[in-house]
């Protein structure tokens, strides 16, 4: 069962994760978000190879956690949108790839973001005029667990449910750090699903790392009048043994030994 | 095109600012389908409730969320709405405020976000219900237009204009209920554009909001002393009228500022910044509020208090005026 379609997602979830790993190279000790871009990188192959149908049905994609922006310009490379050239100008001085996404309609970039917690309310005005417009198209918003530190996310979480906008389809990179550390340190988010769910919204758990979950679970989604949380687990730093739940890795550069060491690795994989 | 008829004037004088703008709104929305209102909570102080009633579909109360109203907006704006958002002023343009920035500013989206009751309006309310710094802070913001009508009529002939106009706008109703009419019959309004509603030859009173109506209350003592007061309405305060500056400046022997607003960052100093800008050698007054927080009381004792009010506004002018030598 789609089977081919699997092989191509995680062969660009393999692809995005080396470009990343050069972007963060190339940008040098300006350093990327490289940890919480490799774990939304499953997430974000299917969504970009497998599921959206941006020029056709007209889907959104809103990067409500703005820092990771390379995940996005290496998900544009994937489906052709900007070349491998443009992808390596990533954080250049005056370039159109900095470190957080700024709108560039040309391409596909619909917000700009990196002000965090705002991607959901955006992702329910843009459903919103969909559903006005009656069309087919579905808005999909990858949020950091991070940003659900904000109270700009519950507003909107507790607006969507009311406007039965089935067609909003949040997805979380729950990968279980953020900038200072460890969320039971900071805001404790244990219950983070079901605080979704106690609002009306529908809410999946799922593996954030495995392509084919991903790819059947998104692919599956009722119309049943309820917005949609995927609460995807996920790995900062995500396949890259040194970098893999270390939250040094949120923001960081690479030598050239690590990059080396880095793509080997995946290479391997 | 809203009807500026007599008995409009009166209804909206008795109603104020801000219910004349859900009231013309309403009337408006029947020719602008791509038109949506939403609201924090505050449908019915913003005279919304026929519009509520009247356009469903385009009506969104988010609840008491103002960031969450405005990044709502965006999408919209995004998906090609023309969106106005409204709450009380500090809210609207402080509770989200880098919302309005990054999400408006930065992606110079069509949302105009209407702050009411600014000013010292919510008088017994108290300074968290002022709107003492919601010309500032918005003036900040790259591509924000931002516009203070000086009374009911010109709130109609703002709001249509910014209906057609491109791009983010912060609209600052001031005044209450029985604020009485600079403008009593149609007039030709222009965004970006100040009105001469005074004509003199001593001193340029450039004034915004309210304080329009109030310094030509003034210019009647100042005319009895001798001195002829020109009065601008300068109802758009990003981007300024540069060529009704440039007159105001070169032509007079004073220019005054007047405005219901704190003077760090409003027309004060928007004016000072001109004035810095061309090196202009006429003398600048800025006449506003505080930068302190003041005791709270009604708004026409408040006005009076600031020294807003005409009798304070024609002694000040005409202290000043005497220093000319």
């Amino acid at each position: 069962m789609n089977t081919e379609l699997i092989a191509c997602m995680k062969k660009a979830a393999g692809n995005m994760r080396r470009n990343m790993l050069e972007m963060t190279l190339h940008a040098g000790a300006n350093g990327a978000h490289i940890g919480g871009a490799l774990s939304a990188a499953d997430l974000m192959a299917v969504l970009y190879c497998g599921i959206m149908d941006r020029k056709g049905k007209g889907d959104h994609f809103v990067l409500s956690k703005g820092h990771c922006a390379l995940v996005q310009y290496a998900a544009l490379c994937e489906t052709g949108a900007i070349s491998k050239e443009e992808l390596m100008t990533f954080e250049d001085n005056g370039g159109i790839f900095p470190a957080h996404p700024v709108m560039n309609d040309a391409i596909g970039i619909e917000l700009s973001s990196g002000s965090l917690g705002l991607g959901l309310g955006f992702g329910i005005g843009l459903a919103l005029a969909d559903k006005k417009k009656h069309t087919e198209a579905r808005t999909y918003v990858l949020l950091g667990n991070g940003e659900c530190n904000e109270g700009s996310i519950w507003e909107a979480v507790m607006q969507a449910p009311k406007l039965k906008l089935d067609n909003l389809i949040g997805i979380l990179d729950n990968n279980h750090l953020q900038l200072d550390g460890a969320p039971e340190s900071i805001v404790p988010q244990s219950n983070i699903a079901e605080n979704f769910r106690s609002f009306g919204w529908e809410v999946i758990e799922i593996d954030g790392h495995d392509i084919r979950t991903i790819y059947e679970t998104l692919s599956h989604l009722e119309q049943d009048g309820r917005p949609k949380m995927i609460v995807a687990d996920t790995i900062k730093g995500k396949g890259v043994s040194f970098m893999e739940n270390q939250v040094r890795y949120h923001h960081a550069g690479l030598t050239q030994e690590q990059f080396e060491q880095a793509m080997e690795e995946l290479n391997n994989d | 095109m809203t009807n500026i008829s007599n008995e409009n004037v009166a209804l909206w004088s008795r109603i104020s600012s801000r219910k004349t703008f859900g009231l013309v709104l309403d009337e408006l929305a029947y020719e602008h389908p791509e038109l949506m209102v939403l609201v924090a909570d505050v449908a019915d102080s913003a005279g919304l409730g026929d519009f509520e009633k009247h356009h469903p579909e385009q009506f969104l109360n988010v609840g008491i969320a103002e960031q969450n109203m405005i990044a709502i907006a965006a999408g919209l704006a995004k998906s090609g709405y023309k969106v106005f958002a409204v709450s009380f002023a500090p809210f609207a343009s402080m509770r989200c405020f880098e919302v309005l920035r990054t999400y408006l500013g930065y992606m110079n989206l069509d949302v105009t976000v209407v702050g009411i009751a600014s000013g010292l309006s919510m008088g017994t309310g108290g300074n968290t219900h002022y709107g003492l710094e919601d010309l500032a802070l918005p003036r900040t913001i790259p591509n924000m237009t931002v516009v203070s009508p000086a009374d009911c009529t010109e709130t109609v002939k703002a709001t249509e204009a910014l209906l057609e106009h491109k791009g983010p706008a912060y609209l600052r109703l001031t005044g209450v209920n029985g604020n009485q009419p600079v403008y009593k019959e149609d007039y030709d309004f222009r965004l970006g554009k100040a009105a001469k509603v005074r004509e003199g030859t001593d001193v340029a009173i450039i004034a915004t909001g309210t304080m329009v109506y109030e310094s030509l209350r003034a210019t009647r003592k100042l005319q009895k002393e001798g001195i002829s007061c020109a009065i601008l309405d300068m109802s758009t305060v990003k981007p300024l009228d540069e060529e009704a500056l440039e007159e105001a400046f070169d032509s007079y022997r004073l220019v005054v500022t007047v405005e219901e607003h704190t003077l760090i960052g409003g027309l004060g100093s928007a004016a000072a910044e001109y004035k810095a800008r061309y090196g202009k050698k006429t003398k600048l007054e800025m006449i506003g509020l505080p930068d302190s927080f003041e005791k709270a009381g009604t708004y026409a004792w408040m006005l009076d208090n600031q020294r807003l009010s005409a009798r304070h506004l024609a002694d000040r002018i005409l202290e000043v005026y005497k220093t000319l030598g």
